[in-house]
């Protein structure tokens, strides 16, 4: 009798100090268990239980016996329940003597704790603070966890607006505000990757031709308009992988993506003069504007240079105007030379 | 003052009055934008005038008007991850009331930049208890009554009946005396470990 009342007593003790605690027999059953101990068990009852039975050892080594068991003493000990959840634990364990009074002889005490995985085992095994004894920082570790994704959440928020921000603001830096086409700075961006990855394009610069005039006569909100207009054309004519730059007052960069024939670069630039020769009706006035175009295309260059192919476009585009307007003109080497032309005219 | 200080004076209007008259503030107070950003700091004297211009269109004292504030972070559902976050300090509500001289603390561990004033709890019977507010420490006038109404609805979430009374302020303290009637006067409202809200 007098082992049972000591056994309480020890209870008693360790159920304040460390609710998850285990006191087993020398035969390593389970004779006494903390509350929150008892929770790990689907039957809420670790009593009669063999401590090996119910939990595996990992580490420091895999033991079976009670003997095994026992050296392990004082030394962290890594366990998993062997039922479902198959939570993990530490634990630490106190052998008693052969022939102690405290507690049952050739028996021990082992203390376990849920390390990280209490996030989930709180859940688990639906534990309140009271499974914890006072001391454990395990609430203050909960506490901390859902304080910091909190803030974490909220840090993250910002930084997505601040994202959405910094989009918008590139948006803007790239864009012409007039237009809304492309800017110079978007057309670098865009011929530098082009050049990075080795994508082949064709490259046209096209003037409008005749725009002089219809600012210096109808004034500069006409002018707008048809830029506008102009804008709104070259945006129909493209597709929307294209890109197009208003680098100047009248002047514009066309640069299509992965287009390799010559054939389709002039009809292209043809119907973008047509359509830009379309009467533009502003305030009950009628404007009438053209186009000039000079074109080449990066798989015409057995190493395509940024440089190169803007000269190039630039000296097709003078030739288009040395022919009289409302035309275009596809580099040609022989340009530069000044016998042969390759050109098309636009009507 | 920092951000979520703003941002929670922000979603007590939204969440309460509606999303009107909160721009409608906005607007009377020339903000330049509608929405207060948790993460950022802004100066102190915006959120004094943000106050002051609450309390003028809802033609209620600013004491009130903190106090509602107070209730609202514990009671309303959109910030029921704040309710839980106060109530991992303490099982029962003197355990709570014991954790108060921790908040600051606990507070920063979360957010480090946000400071709080310094809270004191003396007891003086087993039901009788008196909270000092340090809120002159972080220029956050009138923060007890923040304070009285956050205990208010702790109390009601633990279940717990007090009587809570702003003894007014001195020397940038404030007095908060709370009379405990019952423990267990109501069930209270759950609270689980592991159920993470938000």
């Amino acid at each position: 009798m007098s082992d049972v009342n000591n056994l309480h007593d020890i209870g008693t003790l360790l159920n304040v100090i460390c609710p998850m605690h285990a006191v087993v027999d020398h035969t390593g059953h389970i004779v006494h268990a903390g509350a929150s101990t008892h929770k790990l068990f689907a039957s809420g009852d670790a009593l009669g239980a063999r401590f090996l039975e119910a939990f595996e050892l990992k580490r420091p080594r895999a033991a079976t016996t009670m003997k095994d068991l026992r050296a392990m003493a004082g030394v962290k000990l890594h366990l998993k329940l062997r039922a479902a959840p198959r939570t993990e634990l530490k634990g630490i364990l106190v052998p008693l003597g052969k022939d102690t009074t405290f507690g049952p002889p050739g028996g021990a005490i082992i203390n376990l704790s849920f390390g990280i995985s209490v996030l989930d085992a709180v859940n688990d095994f639906s534990l309140t603070s009271a499974d914890f004894a006072a001391t454990d920082l395990a609430v203050e570790m909960l506490y901390l966890v859902e304080a910091k994704s909190a803030a974490m959440e909220a840090s993250r928020k910002l930084n997505l607006r601040l994202q959405g921000a910094k989009v918008a603001a590139e948006e803007q830096a790239f864009t012409d505000t007039l237009t809304g086409l492309r800017n110079r700075r978007a057309m670098d961006h865009v011929l530098n990757r082009m050049m990075e990855t080795e994508q082949d394009f064709a490259l046209m610069n096209l003037d409008l031709d005749y725009f002089k005039a219809v600012n210096d006569n109808m004034g500069h909100a006409a002018g707008d308009y048809v830029l506008q207009r102009v804008a709104q054309i070259m945006v129909n004519e493209t597709r929307s992988e294209d890109t197009i730059v208003r680098t100047g007052g009248d002047e514009f960069v066309l640069i299509f993506a992965g287009l390799t024939n010559r054939p389709r670069v002039s009809e292209i630039a043809d119907r973008l003069i047509a359509r830009l020769e379309e009467p533009i009706d502003f305030n009950a006035q009628t404007c009438r504007i053209s186009a000039s175009i000079g074109a080449t295309l990066s798989c015409d260059y057995k190493m395509p240079a940024l440089e190169q192919m803007m000269d190039d476009a630039d000296v097709a585009l003078y030739a288009a105007k040395d022919r009289g307007r409302g035309q275009h003109v596809l580099f040609d080497a022989s340009l530069r030379g000044g016998d042969r032309v390759v050109a098309m005219p636009g009507r | 003052m920092h951000g979520l200080i703003n941002r929670s004076i922000e979603r007590f209007v939204r969440d309460t009055y509606g999303r009107d008259v909160w721009i409608g503030l906005t607007q009377k107070l020339d903000l330049g934008f509608t929405e207060f950003e948790s993460m950022l700091t802004y100066d102190d004297e915006l959120t004094a005038r943000l106050l002051d211009e609450l309390s003028s269109s809802l033609d209620k004292p600013t004491a009130d008007v903190l106090e509602d504030i107070g209730t609202y972070l514990v009671s309303h559902p959109s910030c029921e991850a704040l309710r839980r976050l106060l109530r991992f300090s303490g099982v029962n509500f003197v355990d709570f009331l014991h954790s108060l001289d921790d908040l600051p603390a606990r507070t920063q561990l979360a957010v480090s930049d946000l400071d709080l004033p310094g809270l004191e709890l003396r007891e003086f019977a087993t039901d009788f208890f008196c909270l000092t507010v340090h809120s002159d420490q972080v220029r956050m006038p009138g923060f007890g009554h923040v304070v009285t109404g956050l205990l208010r609805a702790m109390a009601d979430d633990y279940g717990a009946l007090v009587f809570l009374e702003h003894k007014g302020g001195r020397d940038g303290r404030e007095i908060i005396d709370v009379r405990l009637l019952e423990t267990a006067f109501a069930s209270g409202r759950d609270f689980e470990l592991g159920v993470r809200a938000g």
